[in-house]
């Protein structure tokens, strides 16, 4: 079956940004992805862990959004002004989709 | 001195408190034990709304009093100015740079509603009323203290004030339930209170231990991971600012004229800091701030202390500044 290249984004970021990183998709003209929420693990900033938690603060979610490969650095520019001094990480791949229309 | 010592070890040993050290014992000994994070969230809303309830059937049982909007200006200016106290105490008491000093300064002027619950029960246990309306009093310190601490920031350089934090800040989940439930609790009275007392009324105990529980299991895996990045002077200053926030409880509980139970509230509610809404608010406005450093003094020094020693040590003072003891 005949596949399209397109490129996949992830963002995990600080779960006090979440609604920013949304309008920030937005922004780019980028309207599907998917928030995932993360359990816990170990960065820079230590280690931290969602269990338990009652704010927001000491949590982190993960966007993960597929895009046509023109969009990549609108979005990657509007994320960037909100990730820069956030804790988080960023990584673009490459991927194939079997329906390109649809992104 | 017999009753000090009464009213320390009635605390102590209550199940609550227990709770709260069986959760920091078993996070500290590296046990498995966790609360899922929906069912943590679930507890806080449960005790945010039975709260929020219970000080509005209260208000309508004994009617406004006239001290009401004194005492809620009072709680506004504690709260914005403590961060300010607690600022200039931390640049004299320990060597936190200027933005990591103002993060956790705007802690100590924001309040927890957990310790407040935790006095509030002492007080039930005791036989002593309070006003209903200190639930309202709890909900308006919750943000003046982040301002004060974006403002304090701000003074330096960039502002840290967005009209979307703002609103962030002001419509925090928990002052909307518990200003909300506030609000059902006094529209509907005791009316209202009859119809769901068996929901808020025998389990709240009960679901607070389960809350405490799980506080002490956070604050005890912080304390694991970060006690090393808190020097003795950040540790102190956990201690020291509760006891001055609550002399300032008291200083304005004494010209409000508040009962005893009402006093000793204020006092807690000025002395306590925040670990929910601050947190979320410095992480947006302060990401270059440590969290490591503001979460673990919030949640892992001032919040033990204040349940296992400030609270007695409050309700003590307000009792001598009344003549009581």
């Amino acid at each position: 079956m005949k596949t399209h290249h397109a490129k996949r984004v992830t963002i995990i970021i600080e779960a006090p940004m979440r609604r920013r990183l949304e309008e920030a998709f937005g922004k780019a003209g980028v309207t599907g992805y998917t928030i995932v929420p993360v359990l816990g693990g170990s960065g820079r900033s230590g280690r931290w862990s969602s269990e338990g938690q009652v704010g927001l603060s000491g949590g982190m979610v993960q966007f993960v959004s597929v895009i046509r490969p023109d969009r990549l650095d609108a979005l990657l520019d509007a994320a960037f002004d909100l990730v820069e001094n956030h804790i988080g990480v960023v990584t673009v791949s490459d991927c194939g989709v079997l329906r390109a229309e649809r992104f | 001195m017999s009753d000090i010592l009464s009213l320390a070890s009635e605390n102590l040993l209550s199940p609550i408190i227990l709770s709260f050290v069986l959760g920091l014992l078993a996070a500290l000994a590296r046990s498995d034990l966790t609360f899922p994070e929906a069912a943590a969230k679930a507890l806080s809303i449960y005790l945010l709304f039975a709260i929020g309830f219970k000080g509005g059937v209260s208000v309508a049982g004994h009617g406004l009093d006239a001290t009401l909007g004194a005492t809620l200006l009072a709680g506004v200016a504690l709260s914005a100015v403590l961060p300010f106290v607690a600022f200039a105490l931390l640049r004299l008491m320990s060597r936190l740079d200027r933005l990591n000093a103002a993060a956790v300064a705007g802690h100590y002027g924001s309040i927890s509603i957990v310790t407040f619950l935790a006095g509030s029960s002492l007080l039930a246990q005791r036989g002593v009323d309070a006003e209903g309306y200190m639930v309202a009093v709890a909900a308006v310190m919750e943000a003046p203290a982040i301002l004060s601490a974006l403002w304090i920031v701000s003074r330096g350089g960039e502002s840290r004030f967005d009209a979307n934090l703002l609103r962030e800040i002001l419509l925090n989940g928990s002052i909307v339930l518990l200003v909300g439930a506030f609000a059902i609790g006094w529209i509907t009275g005791q009316d209202g209170m009859q119809k769901i007392q068996p929901f808020i009324g025998a389990p709240f105990q009960g679901v607070l231990c389960l809350f405490l529980l799980d506080m002490g299991l956070i604050a005890g895996r912080g304390l694991r991971r970060t006690r090393a990045s808190l020097g003795m002077g950040v540790i102190a200053f956990g201690i020291v600012m509760p006891l001055l926030g609550s002399l300032a409880g008291l200083g304005a509980a004494s010209l409000l004229g508040l009962s005893l139970g009402g006093t000793i509230l204020l006092m807690i509610l000025a002395a306590c800091a925040s670990y929910i809404a601050v947190p979320a608010a410095m992480r947006v406005a302060m990401p270059e701030a440590d969290p490591s450093i503001y979460l673990t003094l919030s949640l892992g020094v001032t919040f033990p202390f204040n349940l296992a020693v400030g609270i007695p040590i409050y309700y003590a003072l307000a009792l001598v500044a009344r003549g009581g003891f």
